[in-house]
């Protein structure tokens, strides 16, 4: 009664529904693996033919674009080490031009100096020697008149002391003296 | 069948987890021939037609600083040949057309059948033991046009003790038999298990106490689903890679 009428709804059901797995069902193998041998091939002919050799372009072109980017990179960077390495040659050739600069105006300002002082130096050495000879006359005329005074004195004591004194004599020992 | 309809007369309750893996021709009819149209054909076709999106239309302006098409484009051929030239070697970089063919075929029906009410081309057997045998065949001719009968050497491990190498030339040959079921098995498997736990998920939110956690859940599956898409197509792809590398160098 019932299970009569569900089983004839399930028989009329049967046809979309599946019994049992849908793979099992062999009848349908054919069709299965027809259809995929076609879409295999399309999809290998597409790709072997269209995608893959344009892909593969792309990817050797931007490789090529990217190696050439590097060598341009490097090109530019050996030329700023170029540049800079004139940059710190001509920075090298002015501190030595300055330094020679220096030197030079040092050399002749020592010159200069050494001249100046040279001739001061002789000034100096000419004055002093002007002034040891007014000294040596100062002193000799000194020494003449401690002469003329201690003789003087000597023939004044003796006459005192009561004695006679001869001026030569009395010369001789007071030049006796002032020696001793 | 009969106790599924009683269910669902009491409870509401309707689980019809594999009707989405139906085969149906587009336009009428009940027999299924070898060149019906059927909603494979719809969905392959909607695979072919993602595919020059991507590959063909995303990369129209070939630009030197890439669009973001072309970028996903360029991407995909990155990895895909990457992976090729890793696990493969150099010398089978030949062979990156037809792995990026399998790769992408793959990839893309498994992302449109994440989409609502589609099929789901690579949840069938069919489909993933056409592929899994395509890369078999390719790679057992490769190994032998490219190594004469040393291709054998595969199966004998010169490595190992003499007394032991033919039990391994024995497993050696079963495991490389082997090869095509399990490379298909897993991809499909994989996607129909996911594709029939959300369907079983949907069925329960027609219980309005228990949908709440049903429509959790199926985001849940829904975002695991997703990483299995790529990662099965992923898995598919590297093994063939793998596969290829033992045809390429047979020796171990």
């Amino acid at each position: 009664m019932a299970t009569k009428t569900t089983d004839a709804a399930g028989h009329a059901a049967e046809a979309a529904s599946a019994s049992g797995m849908p793979q099992l069902d062999f009848s349908s193998w054919g069709n299965q693996i027809f259809w995929l041998l076609v879409t295999l091939v399309v999809i290998y002919f597409v790709l072997s033919r269209i995608a893959l050799p344009r892909i593969a372009a792309v990817l050797a072109e931007r490789q090529g674009t990217i190696t050439n980017d590097i060598a341009a990179a490097e090109e530019l960077k050996a030329k700023a080490v170029e540049a800079e390495e004139a940059y710190n040659k001509a920075l090298a050739d002015a501190k030595a031009e300055a330094a020679n600069i220096v030197a030079a105006a040092k050399a002749e300002i020592q010159a200069d100096l050494n001249a100046a002082t040279e001739k001061a130096d002789a000034e100096i050495a000419a004055k002093a020697a002007e002034s040891e000879k007014a000294i040596a006359e100062i002193r000799a005329g000194a020494l003449e008149s401690i002469k003329d005074v201690a003789n003087a004195t000597t023939a004044e004591l003796v006459s005192t002391l009561g004695g006679k004194a001869e001026d030569a004599d009395v010369a001789k020992a007071v030049d006796a003296q002032m020696k001793g | 069948m009969a106790s599924e309809a009683h269910g669902a007369e009491q409870g509401g309750l309707e689980f019809h987890p594999m009707d989405q893996f139906l085969v149906k021709p587009l336009f009428g009819g009940d027999h299924i021939g070898l060149f019906t149209i059927t909603n494979v054909t719809l969905w392959m076709a909607l695979a072919v037609i993602a595919v020059v999106a991507m590959m063909v239309v995303g990369t129209r302006r070939r630009a030197i600083i890439p669009s973001r098409g072309q970028s996903i484009g360029e991407l995909a051929y990155g990895f895909i040949y990457k992976m090729v030239e890793d696990v493969a070697g150099k010398d089978a970089v030949k062979f990156f057309p037809y792995i990026m063919t399998l790769f992408m075929f793959i990839v893309m029906a498994n992302f449109l059948g994440l989409l609502p009410m589609s099929f789901t081309t690579t949840s069938h057997f069919a489909v993933t033991i056409g592929l899994a045998l395509l890369v078999f065949v390719t790679v057992t001719v490769v190994g032998f046009v490219k190594n004469g009968a040393a291709f054998l050497g595969l199966f004998w491990v010169s490595s190992a003790p003499l007394a032991l190498r033919p039990v391994l030339a024995i497993i050696e040959v079963i495991s490389y038999f082997v090869r095509p079921v399990s490379h298909s098995i897993r991809l499909a498997g994989n996607v129909m298990a996911g594709h029939a736990v959300i369907k079983v998920f949907a069925g329960f939110a027609a219980i309005a106490v228990v949908s709440p956690v049903s429509i959790v859940a199926i985001t849940a599956m829904y975002g695991l689903e997703v990483l299995v898409a790529f990662i099965q197509a992923y898995v598919f792809t590297i093994l063939t890679c793998v596969y290829l590398k033992d045809a390429l160098h047979p020796s171990h």
